[in-house]
Order: C-alpha cells, then structure tokens, then sequence
C-alpha cells in the first residue's frame, strides 16, 4: 500500500510536468496550428538558465523570473523565424521545429557545458510523510505550481479577453480575424506563453531530475505524447494526460521494469492515437477519412 | 511517354550518377574517405526509399532510422548469434521488416500530419527502447559487434568492395525507383500526396498503396541498415535513434521532397557535414540545427529547386 | 438503372438525408435540387461511399450495393466528381486523366519495377485516349500545365473528364457548374448531354434552374432532407410546393 502510494507520489510529480509540457504544445498548437517539437528544449531552457544565473550570483527570485523572461523571449524569438518561412506544409513546420530543437541543444551546448546540472530545493532539503510514503517539498513545489498554472491558465482562457480570443483562433481563424483579432499578437502570445509555462517546469524539475543540454529531448516528447493522449486541441486534456502517463510510468518502472519505464508513453500514446485519435476526452475521430 | 515524364528527364541523371559514383574512387586517398562515401551512400539508400513514401505519397516517418538499425541489428544477431549466411540473414531481416512494416501500416497510415508524424516517433522510440534494453540479444546500450560480410565463400574486406557493392545498390535502387515513380503505380503514390479522394473516386484502394509504399521504404531502410552493420563491424542503438530517424527526414527534405535526386544529394551532404564540421566540434550540433532551419525558411522545397531556377533561366 | 431505398444519414441530431427513395432510368439525367442545406451533397457522398448510411439502401441493376466504399463503386460502374474540387494539384492535367484510367492500367509491382513492355503500351495508349478526351472538350492545351496552376473552370471540367474516364455507366455529378460563368455553364452542359448520348446514365445535383429544367429527364426535389417532390421539369415547375420550397429558401 505504501509503494503503491509511493509510485502514485513520483508519478504524479513527473505527470505535472508532462502535464506543463503538453499544455505548451496545445496552448502553439490551437493558436497557430504548429506542433513545436522544440517544446522540451524550453523546459531544458528554463532550468539551465537558472542554473547558470545562480552561479552567476543573481538571488533566486530575480533569476527565477529572469529564466522564465529569457526562456519566453527564446519563444518569440522561434515565433518570428517560424513567420518568415514561406512555405507552411505540415512536414515543413515539423521538420522547422525539430530544427529549432536541435539548433537550442546545440546554443546550449556551447553557451552553458555539457555537464549534468542541479539546483538548490527552494524549500529546502525536507520531505512529508504521507501513508508512509515520503514526498519532497520540491516534489510538492512542482505540483502546487502546476495547479496554479494550469487554473491560471483556465481563468486566462475562459475570463479575460485576450484568452478568449486565443480560443476563437484556435476555432476558427478567419472569423477570428473579421472580428478585428489581430492573428500575429496571438501568436506571439502563444510562442512566448507555452515557453514561459515550460520553462517553469524546468526550474522546478532540476533540483529533483537535475538538468542538461540534453534533457529537452525526452520531456518534450512524452509531453507531446501527454498532448496527444489528452487530445490536441484541449490544454486541459494534456493534464489529464501528464498525469496519466507520469503514474503509469511510475506504475510500471515499481512493479514491472524499470528499463521500459520511458516506452510507457509512447504506447500508451500509439494506442490513443490508433483507437482514439482525437484523445482520450473526444467523442469523434480526428483527422481520419 | 510525355504523360509520365516530369520536370528533369530521370534517364540521363542515372547515367550521370553512374559517372560519377566511377569517378568518386579516385578522389578517396584512404580508407577513412572511402568510409565516408560508403556511408553516404548506404544513407542515400534510406533517403530514396524515405522520399518515396515521405516525397511522393506525402506520408511523413519519423522512424527510418529505426527500421534501417532494427533491420541491421536483426541481419547481425542472425549471423552472429544463429550462424546464418550474411546473404541468408539479410534476406530473413527483410522479410520480418517487411511483416512488421505492412502489419503498422494500416493504423499507423490511417493517421495524417501531425498525428503520423508521432506516431511514427513513438514507434521509433519504442524499437530504439527495446534495442538498448534487450542487452542480452543486442548488447544494449554498448551496441555488439557484427561478423564479417561474406559472399558466396568470399569475404568483403577491403573498402573498394565495399564502395563497389553500395554504389551497385544505390544504381540499381535510382533504376527501380525511377522506373515505380514513372508508371500508373507511381501516379498513384503522387496523387495520395495531393488527396485522398480524388484517387479514391477513381477505384484506388487508397490504403492498399499507402501499405505498399511504406513497406518499400522500410524495406529499403533495412537493406541499407543491414549492409551498414555489415560493413562497419559494429551496430549500436544510435543507428536506431530519434536523432538518426531527424537526420534521415533532414536529407530528404535537403535535397527536396518528392525529387528522386534530391534525396541522394541531401544524403551526401549531410553525410559530408559532420566531417566539414570536425574542427568546430563544440558547435556542430548548433550548426547542424541552423542549417536545418536555415534551409526550410530560405529553400523549402530543396537544394534541387536551385538547380530548377537555374535551368529556367538558361 | 439505380434504386434509392429508404436512405438515411443523420449526423448527430441533424437527419441530413430523411428516408430518400427515387429510380434512376437508364440513360436518363435525374436531377436532384433544393435549396442550399437540403441535404444534396451528403445524399452524394452516403450513396458513393464516403458517408456510411443510418438506414435504407442501394440497388444497382438488382444487386445492394449499400455502403460500398468508394474505390470498388468505380469497379462496379459508378463514378463521381465532387463539388469542391478533389484534383491533385501537384500533378498535370493529362496525369489527372491518366490517373482516370487506373482502373485499366497494370499496378503490379515486378511489371512496374522492371518497366514491363505491356506497361509501356498500355501507358501510351491510354494517354493517346487522355489526350482525344481532353480535345473532346477543349483543354489539351493545359494538359502538360500542373493542375494547381489553371483556372477553377478548368479544373471543373478536368474533373469531369477524369469520371468519364474510368468508364463508368452511371455518373454521379456533384454541382457541376457551381461557380462557372454562363459560356462555361453552357459547355459543361453541352458535355453533360453528350456523355449521356454516349448512354452513360448521369444523376446531376445543382443549383442552377435553367440548366436542370433544360438537362434533365425527371428530377428528385430535396428540402431539409426529405423528398419534396419528383417528376418531370414540367411537373416540377408547376409543383405548389416546390414552388413555396424555393420561395421560402429565398426569404
């Protein structure tokens, strides 16, 4: 009972950020129809942005809000690029952002080291005991900051103004667009906001997963593997689908093996998509003729 | 014939690659360059077999790399492990990648855009798990060593027969391509690319061709990854990774989509690069990446298209 | 020649198609019309297969062919076109006719990779008939032009030419002058009569009045998805209810 509740605890720690990433992905996605394969590369960013700010002596609270600046600035910065290209087929933006992907691995390669990086728990080294099962403040960082995200970015796309209209968008951009919603500052937004919610994540993961260039690749795949479970066009199904797959994970590397641990996503994902392609949550198929 | 042929007239650049695939030897003063042609050209075998399901039929995979090293890895355990002919052994590979890429077809290829994009990955992730895992099959993550390539009692160990055998395989793979993409076949697998309807409407079991295509690219994947592992003695899980299965997209897109040279030029070029890039080690992967970026925002449709413009001027 | 029993698609809570029946007589022109939403299109696309039925069913010449999917229609005879062009623009207009004939053409794999003689006279052949259909009417001009370069116009009759050239015996033209202009609409209709002289038997959806009450020898009239009324031009345009169908559509 008390490792079952104790792989419960890692998963879900490691489903909310899943959970982050993926709402990234649907966040570019339902605004510009983009799948940003560079999404883990933010999370990457966000953590070692910090790491080097705090070796650079910047107090924690400003470096934490400068990565998370930087990191949504690296979001626009990919926005204005991903506007220059001319030709918008799928298989090219694919292939564009898996460009990006490789060409942040590389700057961070050069710009930070290649060294496997960690951070000082903000709260410190200590733990709770629940049912027996220990969860560290850290780990408990990670998903309250997760829970206020994800409700911000509730309120944000259901109260104000600006996020109502990135739903319209994502709805229907030409009527969006006759309705006076400048698509290009939704865009913007859409870049900066999912790299913003990353970087987060990465911040908050290092001091449990540590971080290096190189720890993008896989974050931002079984978040997208996340996106696509919860279904795409939702940033609230990707939730349901961190979660999932983080507890899964965990479920499986405690009672069956630890080395197909990192596989679990992707099967559950080929799943969804072969008999459910438009996610877990959607009562039609999606993209199927 | 004036139905089947396209912008370039293939026939002469067959001849033309057959020219200077014969003229390439000289220029290789040492096994280390030869290595590197041989490389290259396996890599174009990938190429051309991903470009005609990803170029032609528009069907986009994220996991050649691992079909090519899954391919290499099983012709390696086969005659490492059971003792089979190499010959033998690569022709068992080829059948069990051919089941194995017809049998994921039909879901996989039920999925468009985006959605076949990562399933493909995940199919690619889940062989490339499974390969560094399986240590005691595959040697996991340190990869295993492969016999010695041999032919009819003759073993292949000097690089001019190893560059004589791709250079064969590459010509004779341009000749079938070549010949598949001029034919009603060929027509079939373009018009998938374009819509799914319009074939459909005229009697095309559209997924039946989808099938067909994406077991040829397989296939072809796995001769080249079963003839590399061969050749360089060694496979490891690398061969069968995400980042081989980007570099693999990366030439055909290069070079151009749906241009039956372009694949063969993005192979060589990208094969070339690392090599160009040797001095600049801690950059390579950021300069890898800007050109990538570089090239689908300045040239989308490929380094071939250069050659259209120039040819429309003169 | 066709018999419509019955057929039902529904989407949701939304009977798109209500319970439709109607005969198609050999070599006649059977229109069908009503106004935009009446469920035209999708009656289209649940007898050829795209759409899977929610009741009733199909008869070709005795035989149910209910639900057949699309590809094996063509083999049995039937062949449609689209009202929102389906042409594969990457390719050229004689390689969109050619693309006609697959049905004809030799797919199989060793012929093609060793480029077998039949293949090759077979390919020349057809593209000779390509050619003279594409003469028939008027765009051999463009046929070596990539199709995502000319006009809707065009593409309108490529389209045409394209169904004509699996060989079919019935037609399913789905709006096949929507968005022409009157010298165009006339020579579509022009062509619409001559395939039927060729005893290809066509069932036309349109908006166009006059070209319908010119073309056709009995028309199905659909409104909300039911069957309105059916009958001669003549009856139709005398039918009370049609008449306040059309009116009220107008409102």
């Amino acid at each position: 009972m008390t490792e079952l509740f104790a792989f419960l605890l890692t998963g879900l720690t490691v489903g909310f950020v899943y959970a982050l990433v993926g709402m990234g992905f649907t966040v570019i996605y339902n605004a510009s129809g983009i799948i940003n394969f560079a999404q883990g590369e933010f999370v990457m960013a966000g953590g070692m942005i910090m790491v080097f700010l705090l070796a650079g002596g910047i107090p924690y609270l400003p470096a934490y809000l400068l990565a998370i600046g930087l990191t949504a600035l690296l979001g626009v910065l990919l926005w204005k690029l991903t506007d220059l290209s001319r030709d918008s087929s799928q298989e090219s933006l694919i292939i564009l952002t898996l460009g990006y992907a490789i060409f942040l691995r590389g700057a961070a390669e050069v710009v930070f080291d290649k060294e496997l990086h960690t951070l000082p728990p903000l709260l410190g080294e200590g733990h709770l005991t629940i049912l027996g099962a220990t969860l560290s403040y850290q780990a408990l960082l990670v998903m309250a900051a997760s829970v206020l995200i994800v409700a911000g970015l509730w309120f944000f796309f259901r109260r104000t103004r600006t996020g109502k209209a990135m739903i319209a968008v994502s709805l229907d951009p030409d009527a969006a667009r006759l309705m006076g919603i400048s698509l290009k500052k939704i865009w913007v937004l859409s870049f900066s906001l999912a790299a913003a919610i990353a970087s987060v994540g990465g911040i908050l993961l290092t001091p449990i997963t540590s971080t290096n260039y190189e720890v993008g690749i896989m974050l931002g795949l079984k978040g997208f593997a996340a996106a696509i479970t919860g279904g795409l066009s939702n940033p609230f199904g990707a939730v349901a689908g961190g979660l999932i797959l983080g507890i899964m994970e965990a479920l499986v590397a405690g009672y069956l093996s630890s080395e197909y641990k990192d596989a679990v996503a992707f099967v559950i994902m080929l799943l969804i998509l072969f008999f459910r392609p438009g996610g877990l949550f959607s009562h039609r198929g999606v993209q199927r003729v | 014939m004036r139905a089947l042929a396209r912008r370039w007239n293939l026939r002469p650049a067959l001849g033309v690659t057959a020219l200077i695939l014969a003229l390439v030897p000289w220029m290789l003063s040492n096994d280390f360059y030869y290595e590197i042609a041989i490389l290259a050209l396996f890599n174009a075998m990938i190429a051309v077999g991903l470009n005609l399901l990803m170029g032609y039929a528009g069907q986009i995979s994220l996991a050649h790399g691992a079909f090519a090293g899954l391919g290499g890895y099983i012709a390696a355990i086969l005659t490492g492990r059971y003792g089979l002919a190499p010959l033998f052994s690569i022709a068992v590979s080829l059948g069990i990648m051919a089941l194995l890429a017809y049998g994921l077809a039909r879901p996989i290829l039920r999925l468009r855009g985006h959605y076949l994009a990562m399933a493909t990955l995940g199919v690619g992730i889940i062989v490339s798990i499974i390969l560094n895992n399986e240590e005691e099959l595959t040697g996991g993550t340190d990869g295993m060593s492969v016999e010695s390539f041999s032919l009819f009692g003759h073993t292949f160990t000097e690089s001019w027969e190893w560059y004589l055998l791709a250079a064969l395989h590459l010509l004779v793979l341009l000749w079938l391509a070549q010949n598949l993409i001029e034919s009603p076949l060929g027509r079939i697998l373009r018009s998938l690319h374009d819509s799914e309807r319009a074939p459909a409407s005229v009697g095309v079991n559209v997924a039946r061709y989808k099938s067909l295509v994406f077991v040829i690219s397989v296939v072809v994947a796995a001769l080249a990854g079963s003839l590399y592992a061969f050749f360089s003695g060694f496979i490891s899980p690398q061969e069968a990774g995400f980042n081989r299965s980007i570099e693999l997209v990366v030439m055909v897109v290069l070079g151009g989509m749906g241009r039956l040279y372009g694949a063969v030029i993005g192979a060589v070029i990208l094969t070339l690069l690392p090599q160009l890039l040797t001095s600049f080690e801690d950059y390579q992967t950021l300069i890898y990446g800007a050109i990538i970026i570089g090239v689908m925002i300045f040239m989308p449709k490929g380094i071939v298209s250069l050659f259209d413009r120039w040819r429309r001027r003169g | 020649m066709l018999e419509i029993r019955n057929l039902t698609k529904r989407f949701g809570g939304l009977t798109a198609v209500d319970d439709i029946s109607f005969r198609v007589a050999k070599g006649h022109i059977h229109a069908v019309i009503g106004p935009n939403g009446a469920g035209k299109t999708t009656l289209v696309n649940t007898i050829s297969g795209v759409y899977r039925s929610d009741g009733g069913s199909v008869w070709l010449d005795g035989a149910d062919i209910t639900d057949t999917p699309t590809d094996q229609l063509v083999y049995r005879g039937i062949c449609r076109t689209f009202q929102n062009l389906e042409i594969c623009g990457g390719m050229t207009v004689l390689e969109n006719v050619m693309l006609g004939f697959d049905r004809y053409l030799s797919k199989g794999l060793w012929p093609t990779l060793l480029r077998s003689r039949r293949l090759l006279e077979d390919e020349r052949r057809y593209t000779e008939r390509a050619m003279h259909l594409l003469g028939l009417i008027g765009i051999r001009d463009y046929a070596h032009q990539e199709a995502r370069n000319l006009s809707y116009g065009i593409l309108k009759k490529l389209e045409i030419v394209r169904a004509l050239a699996t060989g079919p015996e019935l037609l399913l033209l789905d709006e096949p002058v929507a968005g022409l202009n009157p010298r165009e609409t006339a020579e579509v209709a022009e062509l619409i009569r001559t395939i039927v002289a060729d005893e290809v038997t066509v069932i036309l959806i349109e908006h166009d009045m006059r070209m319908v009450m010119d073309l056709s020898d009995r028309i199905t009239v659909m409104h909300f998805g039911k069957k309105l009324a059916e009958g001669t031009p003549e009856e139709i345009r005398n039918d009370p209810e049609v008449i306040e169908a059309y009116l009220g559509g107008r409102r």
